[in-house]
């Protein structure tokens, strides 16, 4: 059967089981815009912005382990969506975002709306196509989503012509893939594997380092049954959170700038780090000449350029977390937990000498303390998601996570304004838990415009505004290393947040107290609707400890 | 060890367009230096071999390495210290130089002269890239008005 090349398009999402996608109509898309219009299939979320539609991609995708996917238009819709691509490329998040461009004929004349889409995502995407030929779309499709999941997940932009999706051919969706050029490890060398047992069983004081591979490799089950069979303790990046479960006796707590006193000091003690996942990224690291000085280094990460770039390991194990894992279980037997009895001990003292923990001040409402509030209400029954700064640190140490893909936020990039759009991404992947977005007063704003989206959508995030009316995390970095020079940070103008919500059919609420944010929390989630809740919290928190940029893991400003 | 050494790459990948950008961009993104580079189209074959000339510590050309391998058009990556390398060079000398002292030059460089026109005289010279670098030193006292070096071309032992 011929059809057109934007039929082709939305046949093809049809054939990948796509449900949802999430996008921003104009000039260049329009002829699958209108394909859309024509069927029920798929359902179409209407973003206020590109960047948003690309979050709440990533944010389905984080949830869901499943392929997320954006449709912008060409030139503006595009380069909006690029914070998105570069974002997902960070973290590893599988998705597809598919770009409108001007008519073949008409690339390279700076035509309306025209940008070299190709040229700006080649450096913050997986892979990318400009398709030329609408011959090509079908094999093009098959091979974004595969090379979107596969391997080490990431971003794949399609750029299609508007004269290639208005070109009829045949389609014929291709049933199997296959790419010469490409070709993911999955399994792990056996030698290397044994390599690894035989340094596990010599080591003294071996520490498991979780990042946020054994998330997106769905692995956390052989993580636990990993550190339980061998008694290893086990520290979390950000990325990590919810792979081992908060009340784990193993866990320590998260590791990093943020992390706590005993994850880092375990960290820069061990004598043998068993990286899983994680790839040794500066906000864990610390100054990298002084981490970890006496550990030799298991890294098993399915990215072969993740190992020996930042720490030289000792043996690198190349593969499918779910696959080595399997492969390494049966050769721990001969480990006894019993061995590594007083390394647990130290570091229990440790866990002691200094938790994670925040001074309760009487009339003042402490962000933690909110943090701490969700947990107890909500537990494994919220999906937590962050923006980025302090609220997002906060959220990693203080909230209770019993799950793998519970967390979803912007590690690798940072991206203020992630959290809202990606938190509604979250709820249309998993709509039976509450989708609650942890923010601040300065991210909030970067994606505002989504409110219309999940008043219009009926998809009930629920915005926790830790409030402190400023950019807290650069006003922290100001207060401790730049003299208290608040140079734009204080974000004293401000919104009406109630107003705000209201004006575009959400409910907005403003609390001072714990027991007011209960009670404004419980409402929310019992009205079923989308909300701003606006959280007066202690302006001058910081967030400790701190790791100074550049300082030692193991040189932590404690309070 | 953390030395910055001359490193020949051979990358061969899928003939598509796009696919020189990818990596000259991994390059330039990560401020990697390109001291020279060829490419063409393997005969017979829906693939092209590109020459890469760097110069890196082995940490850094590890990781070019394996960035370049990450590409999805990328087959094969191949770093080795023992390939067969060869550089081409053509060179314009003015027309009152000596032309058999030119002539005799270049013959010893594996090459010989291409062209004798009104104004110039043109030779080539194909050779190992250290011999190639010899002889551009020993053909300035022919005053040469332009020279051209093509990169170097590599082979497997």
């Amino acid at each position: 059967m011929k059809i057109s090349g934007a039929k082709m398009v939305v046949e093809a999402l049809k054939k990948e089981g796509v449900k949802t996608i999430f996008g921003y109509p104009g000039g260049a898309i329009m002829n699958v815009y209108d394909e859309l219009y024509k069927q029920n299939d798929i359902q179409h979320v209407l973003t206020r912005h590109e960047q948003g539609a690309v979050h709440a991609a990533e944010g389905f995708a984080k949830i869901t382990g499943e392929v997320g996917v954006a449709l912008v238009t060409s030139g503006p819709g595009f380069t909006n969506a690029v914070t998105g691509l570069a974002n997902a490329y960070m973290d590893s998040t599988p998705i597809v975002v598919i770009s409108g461009q001007v008519p073949m004929s008409l690339i390279g004349t700076d035509a309306f709306q025209e940008i070299d889409a190709v040229g700006i995502s080649r450096a913050c995407t997986k892979h990318n196509y400009l398709v030329t030929d609408a011959k090509e779309l079908p094999r093009i499709i098959k091979e974004a989503f595969y090379i979107a999941r596969s391997g080490r997940p990431g971003p794949v932009h399609i750029d299609i012509p508007k004269d290639v999706t208005a070109q009829i051919e045949e389609f014929h969706y291709p049933e199997g893939i296959s790419i010469p050029t490409y070709n993911p490890v999955t399994k792990g060398e056996m030698e290397q594997i044994q390599k690894a047992i035989q340094l596990i069983k010599e080591s003294k004081r071996p520490l498991l380092y979780i990042g946020g591979g054994v998330i997106n490799s769905n692995s956390s089950n052989l993580v636990r049954e990993f550190a339980k069979k061998t008694g290893i303790p086990a520290v979390e990046t950000l990325m990590a959170r919810g792979a081992m479960g908060y009340d784990n006796p193993l866990l320590i707590s998260m590791v990093g700038m943020h992390g706590s006193y005993s994850a880092n000091i375990a960290m820069s003690e061990a004598d043998l780090i068993i990286s899983l996942g994680a790839r040794f990224d500066d906000r864990v690291t610390g100054k990298l000449s002084e981490f970890a000085k006496g550990a030799k280094v298991i890294h098993v990460d399915i990215d072969p350029s993740s190992i020996n770039k930042l720490v030289k390991v000792d043996v690198g194990i190349v593969g499918d977390l779910n696959f080595v894992l399997s492969d390494m279980l049966p050769l721990l037997d001969e480990v006894e937990p019993e061995r590594f009895q007083e390394w647990r001990e130290t570091i229990e003292k440790n866990e002691k000498l200094h938790p994670l923990k925040y001074e309760k001040v009487q009339g003042v409402l402490k962000p933690q303390e909110v943090i701490e509030k969700i947990g107890e209400m909500l537990g494994n029954d919220a999906n937590i998601t962050t923006d980025v700064g302090q609220h997002q640190m906060w959220a990693g140490q203080f909230y209770p996570f019993t799950r793998g893909r519970q967390f979803n936020t912007s590690g690798g990039l940072g991206t203020m304004g992630y959290g809202f759009p990606s938190a509604m991404g979250v709820k249309v992947g998993d709509p039976n838990r509450v989708s609650i977005n942890i923010s601040g007063d300065g991210s909030i704003l970067m994606n505002i415009q989504e409110l219309m989206t999940a008043v219009e959508y009926k998809i009930p995030v629920i915005n926790v505004i830790l409030n402190n009316n400023y950019l807290g995390m650069v006003r922290q970095w100001q207060t401790l290393f730049y003299d208290d020079r608040i140079s734009e940070t204080d974000l004293s103008a401000q919104p009406d947040f109630i107003k705000l919500a209201e004006s575009f059919g959400g409910i907005g609420y403003r609390v001072e107290t714990i027991e007011e944010f209960e009670k404004a929390l419980k409402d929310a989630i019992s009205k079923n609707v989308v909300a701003l809740i606006d959280v007066k919290v202690d302006r001058r928190e910081n967030v400790m400890p701190m790791v100074p940029a550049g300082g030692s893991l193991y040189n932590m400003i404690l309070n | 060890m953390n030395q910055n050494q001359r490193h020949v790459i051979s990358v061969i990948v899928k003939n598509e367009s796009n696919v020189l950008a990818r990596i000259s961009g991994l390059f330039a993104g990560r401020g990697y230096n390109i001291e020279s580079l060829t490419v063409a189209p393997i005969p017979g074959e829906e693939l092209s071999r590109l020459t890469i000339e760097t110069y890196g510590t082995n940490e850094i050309v590890e990781q070019i390495e394996k960035q370049l391998n990450k590409l999805i058009p990328v087959l094969k990556v191949i770093e080795r210290d023992d390939f067969i390398e060869k550089e081409m060079a053509i060179i314009k000398v003015p027309i009152e130089e000596n032309l058999s002292d030119f002539d005799a030059l270049c013959r010893a460089y594996n090459g010989k002269i291409v062209n004798v026109g009104t104004n110039a005289i043109i030779g080539m010279v194909a050779d190992d890239p250290k011999r190639v670098a010899f002889f551009i030193e020993a053909v300035k006292r022919f005053h040469p008005l332009e020279i051209i070096r093509s990169g170097v071309v590599a082979i497997e032992r």
